[in-house]
């Protein structure tokens, strides 16, 4: 036995109580998984939770079918060594379904449909709370969310009426066919994160760490090359850089960022000196000042 | 690293997003790419500084009318500390917003605009910190540029709260007076020269000197179970562990504690996080534990050390902050959440309505409307485990939620 006195950091302790709070008030919890930093995160913290038993709920991934290799091969090896239930949708039965219309041209994103396949994942399971990795430090409005978001049976968050959430108390009362999205790391920041994954020395995708990758520039921005689901003008060129992925979400939507960090001690103290924030790398957010908060409205996650 | 949870407070005009954006500006949190969103939104609409408003107000609806609708949670750090600040609106009808801003946070700052001195406002800022005990508040006496940085102005304000403060219950709260100028950055983070008679710390300063391990560490430890881990599985096939967060004291192993309601004594055997065993735990963390004993605990029941025993109870006396829209009533019913236990109660009575500017109450009231605050009593469906909000901040307070809407609707402070 250790001697130790336990003292679980604040942040720490308070998203194991969330996730527990989850699981005692909700019938039909669900994790939502999408192989990035932030729901690997997650998947640690609902461990240490309900450890030595499993975790109570299983991971969902919408899958945009615009992921990198990397991150679902890191996806399903991480729910084999674990033993979770993983349930993955594709957007792409939508979009051949003609339930949503894929975009095209040069800023071209499936980030958004995903919203359409997560409501209807939503009904088949009749999942009463979604769990997800969400940030208030990430964007201005993820910064007004609560750590209880309700959302009405079209998935909307309805931002000018938000429950007050009073100390520890969460209020999981909801009617039938809404649902609660879930945030238990609301108050971490993307340093907090790095350093809890250092910490812990939790496994993440390789595309995090500095590696070689063809590339080009846009908008000041630098895409993969090798994939033909980023658009690229025939006079972008390709050059090979060393880069990171800072976020990790759709690959149309996600830029790299030059960087040398190979480990993830070079990552905690690139992070520190970083002068530009996370989501500075993602395009879907500065389609207008308001963007976040429009897909929020609409059931985005 | 430590974390400190801290609320604003200020009236409409009072410089609090300035105060907020000149912290995060004078600290080099706001990165290049907020920092040039800011700059071409406040060249956009004709501003000839910079508007910080736009990097605190999140909501379209908050930016058309230029004002904090809903609390807004933002994070910085300097090497010893990591603050979240919870910016909460100024205007009276968003009180219940202030409260929750309040109600997670360890220190308060509230402004005051030094021409206007002490409004009707700043009572209510100072009620609120007061009622929820709010042990750490400053008042920042901002706009100290536009009063030629005068003394009098700021010895004003001063003996006005400080007359307020004597009106208080809670006589243990210690009141810091900073003067500021949130626009030139004096004494915010850096101190200032503009103010030589002054020789204080910043409001970083300040808020850097907290003394964290202090913490709101109280005697009795109190230990609302949340849930009880049952794996079943080969290797722990007679693993019965209690799951919770520890507010107030501490644990350790070998402890004589009792399980409430039932009053059952027990040993705790171990105390465990994730693959790890620990003798002793602090307050504030969670954890799961096993006792020698095999008694029968479930989700809301309280493990305390045996001796330091709660009041167990069906009726309450409390003071309500109300925050729907459908006011309280006299024999109304509602459901009242108590920590991780839950309930049904009916209001015996409303008893007054308490003024936020300390000037007294108005007896027997007909009901309680939004943002008012006021005495009550209740009926509790079954006994719960509380003890005053004085004594345990966590156990003495609850929320009622309203059984048609489902709203969160009260939060009360148990007397």
């Amino acid at each position: 036995m250790s001697t130790n006195i336990l003292s679980v950091g604040a942040l720490e302790s308070e998203a194991i109580y969330i996730l527990r709070e989850v699981v005692a008030q909700f019938e039909k919890p669900v994790l939502l998984f999408s192989g990035g930093k932030d729901s690997i995160t997650l998947v640690r913290l609902a461990q240490k939770a309900f450890y030595p038993a499993k975790i109570p709920f299983p991971l969902l991934h919408i899958d945009t079918g615009h992921n990198f290799p990397e991150t679902i091969e890191f996806r399903d090896r991480l729910v084999k060594e674990l033993g979770l239930e993983l349930i993955v949708r594709n957007v792409q039965d939508n979009i051949d379904a003609g339930k949503v219309k894929e975009e095209t041209g040069k800023y071209s994103s499936r980030n958004i449909l995903q919203t359409e396949t997560l409501l209807d994942t939503i009904a088949e399971f009749g999942f009463d709370a979604c769990i997800g990795g969400a940030r208030r430090d990430e964007e201005k409005a993820r910064a007004k969310e609560r750590i209880f978001s309700v959302r009405d049976d079209f998935g909307q968050w309805d931002e000018k009426n938000q429950r007050p959430e009073l100390f520890d108390m969460l209020n999981g009362r909801i009617d039938l066919g809404q649902n609660v999205r879930v945030f238990p790391i609301s108050n971490w920041t993307e340093l907090d994160v790095w350093i809890y994954i250092q910490k812990e020395a939790i496994e993440i995708p390789s595309i995090y760490f500095a590696h070689k990758r063809e590339t080009f520039v846009r908008d000041g921005f630098i895409w993969s090359a090798n994939d033909e689901v980023v658009y690229r003008d025939e006079d972008e060129l390709i050059e090979e850089r060393t880069v990171r992925f800072r976020t990790v979400g759709d690959m149309s939507c996600t830029a790299a960022v030059i960087s040398d960090a190979s480990n993830i001690d070079k990552v905690v103290e690139e992070i520190r000196a970083s002068k530009i924030s996370e989501r500075g790398a993602r395009i879907d957010d500065k389609r207008s000042e308001a963007a976040m908060e429009k897909r929020k409205q609409q059931g985005y996650f | 690293m430590n974390v400190l949870k801290l609320a604003t407070a200020g009236s409409v005009d009072d410089g609090k997003s300035t105060l907020i954006g000149r912290i995060l500006y004078d600290t080099n949190s706001l990165t290049e790419d907020k920092l040039q969103a800011i700059e071409e939104k406040s060249q956009q609409r004709g501003f000839d500084y910079l508007d910080f408003s736009l990097a605190t107000d999140g909501l379209v609806a908050e930016r058309e009318q230029g004002i904090t609708i809903d609390v807004a949670h933002i994070y910085f750090s300097t090497p010893k500390t990591s603050f979240i600040i919870a910016d909460t609106p100024g205007h009276i009808e968003y009180t219940r917003n202030m409260v929750t801003g309040a109600s997670n946070s360890q220190a308060s700052i509230i402004l005051v605009d030094a021409r206007n001195g002490v409004v009707e406002q700043t009572y209510r800022h100072f009620f609120i910190n007061n009622l929820l005990q709010v042990k750490e508040v400053v008042v920042a006496v901002n706009k100290m540029d536009l009063v030629d940085y005068s003394e009098e102005k700021f010895n004003q304000v001063k003996g006005e709260i400080k007359y307020l403060a004597e009106k208080s219950d809670y006589k243990i709260q210690r009141i810091t007076f900073i003067p500021i100028s949130a626009l030139h950055g004096d004494n915010v983070v850096n101190s200032s020269s503009n103010i030589d008679w002054y020789s204080g710390p910043s409001i970083l300063e300040y808020l850097e000197g907290l003394n964290l391990e202090e913490k709101e560490n109280y005697a009795q430890a109190r230990f609302p179970v949340q849930s009880v881990i049952r794996p079943k599985t080969d290797e722990f096939h007679d693993y019965r562990g209690y799951a919770g967060k520890l507010y107030g004291g501490n644990f350790a192993v070998g402890d004589r504690v009792t399980v409430l309601p039932s009053a059952i004594e027990s040993t705790i055997k171990s105390i465990n996080f994730f693959d790890q065993e620990f003798n002793e735990v602090k307050s504030g963390s969670s954890f799961t534990l096993t006792l020698e004993d095999d008694v029968n605990v479930s989700r809301g029941d309280m493990i305390v050390k045996s001796g330091e025993i709660p009041h167990m109870t069906k009726q309450l006396e409390a003071t309500i902050c109300w925050m729907d829209k459908s006011p309280l009533k006299a024999s109304d019913k509602y459901y009242i959440k108590h920590g991780v236990n839950d309930a049904q109660v009916k209001i015996i009575s409303l008893d007054n309505i308490i003024n936020t500017d300390f000037s007294g109450r108005d007896e027997n009231p007909s009901k309680l409307s939004i943002n008012e605050i006021g005495k009550v009593q209740l009926k509790l469906s079954k006994p719960l485990l509380v003890d005053r909000y004085k004594e345990n901040k966590s156990n003495g307070a609850f929320i009622l939620i309203d059984p048609k809407t489902n709203n969160t609707s009260g939060v009360g402070f148990i007397n």
